[in-house]
């Protein structure tokens, strides 16, 4: 509870949950992943904070909003080691891991200029096809990509 | 009805692809029959390739079919910015089977994900172009007698050569072995021997074209070596001529030996070595036409049994 409580250097949350840890240069990545400019709920983003693992981090905290496993997993491509704190009752009641999912639908663009995806009004479409080294490959032009070098659509 | 759509060959099983084949074969000695009378096929060539255009076209209409299309997409509202996909649907209004070649990698996977008609892949830029491979390996197949336990010699442009990964992959299911021919800009690369090795399928490279190299072939299989495909033009001027096929360099060859080519052919086989007995690359052309017929049928869902009667 203590160690929480200095994790949440932001107002505590009665409930919702708490993405703790984001690496500063990826925190609007996340926000706009998790699709946070269209909701309701009150919204918390902390930017640079002090953060004794990273030196300085970002952190997101929404409240009243539980994201479902398919939500969470898009986070994987970014963020793989991000865990999200589920909030009861100003309680961490469980920590969520982010899992690489097996594939992708309309979150990253494919970086192949003459595949479909990028000359047609259509989703995109990945397989992941090497959990471990984060390896997308692209189900319409077939060709593969690391996710370092992926960009969002 | 299942879309029973034709887009890659390596989503096919062993079984499918030797089926396949026996449907080939029945078309080969008898390719002219009414089995496609009252149906529409749509050939749509949103960039050209008269070869094979006239080859599907052939196949369709030696078994009865009608044909619509067009050749070129510069006489098509695609230029007038139509999307891909409202041109299928409009055209599966009419048609009963698309086939298609595209520009763009991925086009025909996508078409056979909207339209409520079965698609053939005719090629998709540089990504598939399964039509091919179905002749390449019915040529290999009627050659050999079988497609288990071959020697694959591929030689030239092994890297950017389309048709070379696609045999590969489909040869995944015959135990063959590999021989890698190519300049060292032009090597297989890293991924298909990584296939390979996945696979369990041997191969080895070679940078030297000899015959002694080629002595062990079953199937030599030649590609252009392109000058565009080079970044470095002395190492283009240095392996230009080395990866043509003279008549002299077959005197070592096995007798079963058969040379194919994707064809077109540039300068890479001397004109020498079309009387020789191993040159099998015209032949290999006809054979498309076979294995097109055989996969028309396929996606039509008419099957060996129906053209056996
Ligand atoms: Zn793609």
């Amino acid at each position: 509870m203590n160690e929480n409580k200095q994790a949440l250097q932001v107002a505590a949350l009665k409930d919702g949950t708490v993405i703790d840890h984001i690496p500063c240069d990826k925190l609007f990545q996340v926000v706009s992943l998790l699709g946070i400019k269209n909701m309701d709920s009150n919204v918390t983003i902390g930017f640079n904070l002090d953060s004794k693992k990273l030196g300085k981090k970002g952190i997101i905290k929404v409240a009243d909003k539980f994201f479902s496993d398919e939500e969470i997993s898009r986070l994987s491509i970014i963020v793989p080691n991000v865990k999200l704190n589920i909030i009861h009752d100003y309680e961490v009641v469980e920590k969520k891991e982010v899992h690489m999912p097996d594939e992708l639908r309309g979150i990253v663009k494919c970086p192949n200029p003459k595949c479909i995806t990028n000359n047609e009004p259509m989703s995109t479409w990945f397989h992941v096809i090497d959990k471990e080294n984060g390896i997308l490959k692209c189900h319409y032009c077939e060709k593969e990509q690391n996710k370092e070098n992926i960009k969002l659509l | 009805m299942k879309n029973r759509s034709f887009v890659t060959i390596a989503e096919h099983s062993k079984e499918k692809i030797l089926y396949l084949l026996k449907m080939a074969e029945e078309f080969e000695q008898r390719p002219n029959r009414k089995i496609l009378d009252g149906k529409v096929v749509a050939t749509l060539f949103f960039e050209p390739s008269t070869r094979t255009r006239l080859s599907f076209e052939t196949a369709v209409n030696r078994l009865g079919g009608r044909i619509i299309g067009f050749s070129d997409a510069s006489t098509t509202s695609s230029t007038k910015g139509e999307t891909l996909k409202d041109t299928i649907l409009m055209v599966s209004n009419y048609a009963d089977l698309i086939v298609m070649r595209h520009y763009l990698e991925g086009a025909a996977r996508y078409a056979s994900e909207i339209a409520p008609i079965p698609i053939i892949n005719a090629g998709d830029g540089a990504n598939q172009h399964p039509s091919q491979t179905m002749l390449d390996l019915y040529s290999i197949y009627k050659t050999q007698g079988t497609l288990e336990n071959l020697n694959i010699y591929m030689v030239g442009d092994l890297k950017y050569g389309r048709t070379v990964h696609s045999l590969l992959m489909a040869m995944r299911h015959f135990n063959p072995t590999f021989h890698f021919i190519a300049p060292k800009e032009l090597k297989m690369p890293e991924e298909y021997k990584l296939y390979c090795q996945q696979n369990g399928i041997k191969f080895v490279e070679h940078e030297d074209f000899n015959e002694d190299v080629i002595a062990g072939a079953d199937i030599l299989y030649m590609t252009r070596v392109q000058k565009e495909r080079f970044t470095d033009l002395m190492e283009y001027e240095r392996v230009k001529d080395v990866y043509i096929l003279k008549a002299e360099m077959l005197r070592k060859a096995k007798e079963n030996m058969r040379i194919l080519h994707p064809l077109p052919r540039v300068n890479e086989i001397a004109y020498d070595v079309d009387e020789n007995p191993h040159a099998y690359y015209i032949q290999q052309a006809r054979n498309g036409l076979f294995a097109r017929q055989a996969i028309i049928c396929d996606v039509l869902g008419i099957t060996l049994d129906e053209i056996r009667l």
